[in-house]
């Protein structure tokens, strides 16, 4: 069983290059396109890691990662924000949240799949 | 397609929305109609493109939407006021992303001018990073490959010292799902390390909070790397953990990969050698635009397993929305088949019928089934391509603002009906027709404001610009509260150029469509907006190639209208058919007014070309079709033929005669330019149910001919050859 990415973005051009980039390193995708999709989904599959985008319509990264760390059986799920804040308060805020790490876009795909392996269990 | 090229065509499509919910938020907030979300949305907008032009290195976009989204992001928090001048800047500033966009998409150059002077604007307003325009700053090149970015912290590079590390976790770390074996699994591939476990905190059983933190790790760690580079291992837990890194007094032997870890009560883990060396790519080889992923060294860490299989998951992962994307090629490849379906049903039908087969027999009932279930399937497939013309409409505002900007007008745009749904193709041809029409309304429509205000009206002028659907086409409406046309300026200039009689008598409606003539300019100076343009005329041309019509209404000091209207498909078309001098024609059923059975003492000579009929108290030209497409010169029995009162754009009335009529239908437009070449007074053709090919009269050409115009009839002549062909 490889492991599975759930990637929360807004964009489809984004969660396109995640997929492409997580797909080619062996991961198994899932895909959700704002915190509360990716609740959504959440509700029926169990992915090792989440990928998930800060900015976003209806909930953004903080809010999902909140959410996530507030659901007893998901709690322990590793969350990895993507985002192109470079500014320490926002990966604060992340990190406040609950976030277990980040990438930073312009992100290429060896990191990513770098990240997600360090916290993948 | 390459699917890097895939995924950046998606990037852009993304961008085309973006930047009209840009716009489209910023005019709210300009017009004071912004909700709380607006703004997020805006800078949303501008923030997405941004880091999508990250990944595919468009660093000119990501530059400036770097400071315009640093501006929008002030304007979020309150602390830069929206205020017109702002928001005058902030609609510009998203003028030029779109060029940007556009430019990147292209790989056209850009006006590095224009982009500099609005950064210095943003300067100004002081909400730029202090005149900064610079993006973040990429991550350095030389970070070891497998550290998580190393910009953060400004270690000063160590001379090859083993290091010792002592980890002790927070909660907290373990709270947002950190795995401490993953983290020295990562610290390893720095070096060789030996791991001590101290569990010296850990409390009885009955003591310990499972969510607490109790252990420590004390690691020696043998590499050439620098401070920063560990603290990168320890970069996502650096605020939950206390970290103590001290290079030891002297070197400790190396360790082999195989580094064991031993607890002070004897539990011992050992880490096992990668299966295969993991190479790390050069950190050049990371830039991911343009290069082929498959080719990437991530394929080469791949996990072994059947990724194509994930492949597919991940694809059906990715449909859970409601929508679905379609390349438009496949949708035209089904348009063409349903049209040959169409027209196979028809010909089906019409040998039933031949054969003689009772209409109440099954092969007749199930032959009408097939007809409406084809006439559906169409229909269904037309609305595929249907789409709302707001995407032309989004487009407008920008126009109006410049144009506005360059007349020194001042201009509201009221858009009304983008919702309303027409086919793809006729949507790519509007927006021209659209522009010229709104540029004219704003140039030739709309006053100076001083005069405006001299008259009572308000400074600011109004163009209303709306859609709707009327019997069966798509009507467009470009109304501006304006002037209206000076009639006598009009009529003097067609006068002047040619163009009308001296002593010709029109009606206003009349004189206002001269505009549309060929060789007719409005402007007793050219401007700016009109000159690089294109006259009424020609837009005027580009409407009726598609099977539209184009008209103005104007009120002396009130305003003109500009209406068009197109079909709302360009390939079916309801027709009436109907025969002359032994061939068989379409005419498209919008254009037909009522038909007639004409009596001979009503016809009567205007001069040699023209007889007019006399209709109701009035006279209208009559046409002889068979004549007019030269199929015939015998002079045709008026009693023995059947009338069609026609009504061409700009509501010229005309009567055309043909030998009888066979009924209405629904017929597939064939381009005759496409496959044989263009024929004056003939729209296109169609393939009929026998299987013959039969033309689409051009109703506006041929009602022409009526007009004096000895020149223009004699061009209405079809080559004989090309009907033998069909």
């Amino acid at each position: 069983m490889s492991t599975t990415v759930l990637t929360v973005d807004d964009s489809r051009a984004m969660r396109d290059m995640l997929r492409h980039s997580l797909v080619a390193a062996g991961f198994r995708v899932l895909q959700a396109e704002d915190g509360v999709h990716g609740l959504e989904v959440l509700e029926t599959e169990f992915p090792d890691v989440i990928v998930t985008d800060i900015n976003m319509p209806r909930m953004d990264g903080f809010g999902f990662i909140e959410a996530v760390r507030r659901d007893e059986a998901r709690r322990g799920m590793p969350v990895l924000v993507l985002t192109t804040e470079t500014d320490t308060e926002k990966k604060m805020r992340a990190k406040l949240a609950g976030a277990t790490g980040w990438i930073v876009k312009p992100f290429d795909p060896v990191k990513l799949v770098d990240a997600i392996r360090r916290v993948a269990a | 397609m390459d699917p890097m090229a895939a995924i950046r065509e998606t990037f852009f499509q993304e961008c085309e929305e973006q930047l009209a919910e840009l716009e489209a938020g910023l005019l709210a907030m300009e017009n004071g109609t912004a909700e709380a979300e607006t703004v997020n949305a805006v800078f949303r907008a501008v923030h997405s493109i941004k880091g999508g032009a990250g990944i595919f290195a468009l660093d000119a976009l990501v530059r400036f939407a770097h400071v315009f989204e640093t501006a929008l992001d002030s304007v979020r928090s309150g602390r830069l006021d929206p205020g017109p001048g702002v928001m005058n800047l902030l609609l510009r500033a998203a003028d030029v992303l779109a060029d940007l966009v556009r430019a990147a998409r292209e790989g056209a150059a850009v006006d590095e001018s224009r982009t500099a002077a609005l950064v210095a604007e943003f300067g100004q307003i002081g909400e730029a990073g202090h005149g900064e325009a610079a993006a973040p700053a990429p991550a350095p090149a030389a970070v070891p490959a497998g550290s998580g970015g190393g910009v953060f912290f400004d270690a000063p590079p160590a001379d090859k010292p083993v290091w010792e590390i002592v980890f002790t976790p927070a909660a907290s770390l373990y709270a947002k799902a950190n795995e401490t074996a993953l983290i020295l699994r990562e610290l390893r591939r720095l070096g060789p390390i030996t791991v001590v476990l101290d569990d010296s905190r850990l409390p009885e059983l009955s003591e310990l909070d499972p969510e607490g933190a109790y252990l420590s790790w004390k690691i020696t760690l043998d590499s050439d790397c620098d401070e920063a580079a560990i603290y990168d291992v320890f970069e996502f837990v650096e605020d939950d953990c206390t970290l103590a890194l001290t290079p030891p007094p002297k070197p400790e032997p190396a360790l082999v990969p195989g580094a064991v870890i031993t607890g002070d009560n004897g539990f011992k883990f050992e880490f096992f050698p990668p299966v295969a060396p993991e190479e790390e790519p050069e950190p050049a080889a990371m830039k991911l635009a343009g290069a082929a992923a498959e080719e990437h060294p991530v394929a080469a860490q791949a996990k072994a397993g059947p990724v194509e299989a994930m492949a597919a998951k991940a694809e059906a992962a990715a449909a859970v929305s409601a929508t679905i994307r379609v390349d438009l090629d496949r949708v035209d490849r089904m348009i063409d088949l349903v049209g040959e379906l169409v027209i196979n049903e028809a010909m089906l039908s019409q040998r039933v019928m031949e054969a003689g087969i009772n209409r109440a027999s099954g092969v007749a009932m199930a032959l009408e089934e097939l007809e409406h279930l084809t006439r559906e399937i169409q229909d269904s497939v037309m609305a595929i391509r249907a789409q709302p013309v707001r995407s032309v409409f989004q487009r407008m505002p920008r126009l109006v603002r410049e144009v506005a900007a360059q007349t020194g007008k001042q201009v509201r745009l009221v858009t009304e009906g983008e919702g309303t749904e027409v086919d793809k193709t006729v949507i790519e041809r509007i927006a021209d027709p659209l522009t010229h029409m709104i540029r004219n309304a704003i140039d030739h429509g709309l006053e100076r404001p001083e005069v405006r205000v001299a008259k009572g009206k308000p400074a600011e002028g109004q163009v209303r610009l709306t859609a709707l659907h009327r019997s069966g086409r798509i009507v467009l409406e470009v109304a501006d509260d304006g002037a209206g046309i000076n009639r006598e300026r009009v009529k003097q200039k067609a006068i002047e150029n040619g163009l009308i009689a001296p002593d010709a008598q029109l009606s206003d409606e009349e004189i206002d469509n001269l505009i549309f003539l060929p060789g007719f300019s409005t402007a007793s100076t050219i401007s700016d907006i009109s000159g690089r343009g294109v006259g009424m005329d020609v837009v005027r041309q580009s409407v009726v190639a598609l099977g539209g019509r184009i008209s103005i209404a104007s009120k002396p000091g009130q305003g003109s209208t500009f209406t068009l209207s197109l079909p709302l498909t360009l390939a079916v078309l309801d027709g009436m058919v109907v025969s002359a001098a032994g061939h068989t024609l379409i005419i498209p059923l919008g254009a037909i007014v009522e038909t007639l059975k004409p009596k001979a003492a009503d016809v009567f000579p205007l001069d040699d070309e023209i007889n007019v009929i006399r209709l109701r108290g009035g006279y209208v030209p009559m046409i002889d079709v068979a004549g007019s497409l030269g199929y015939g010169a015998a002079a045709i029995d008026v009693e023995q033929s059947v009338a069609l009162l026609v009504e061409g754009e700009g509501g010229v009335r005309a009567v055309l005669l043909v030998d009888a009529i066979h009924g209405q239908r629904q017929v597939v437009i064939k381009s005759l330019e496409a496959n044989y070449r263009a024929v004056p007074g003939i729209a296109a053709a169609t393939v009929m149910g026998d299987g013959r090919v039969a033309l689409i009269l051009d109703v506006d050409a041929v009602v022409k001919t009526t007009r004096n115009d000895a020149a223009r009839a004699e061009g209405l002549r079809p080559d004989a050859a090309m009907m033998e062909a069909g």
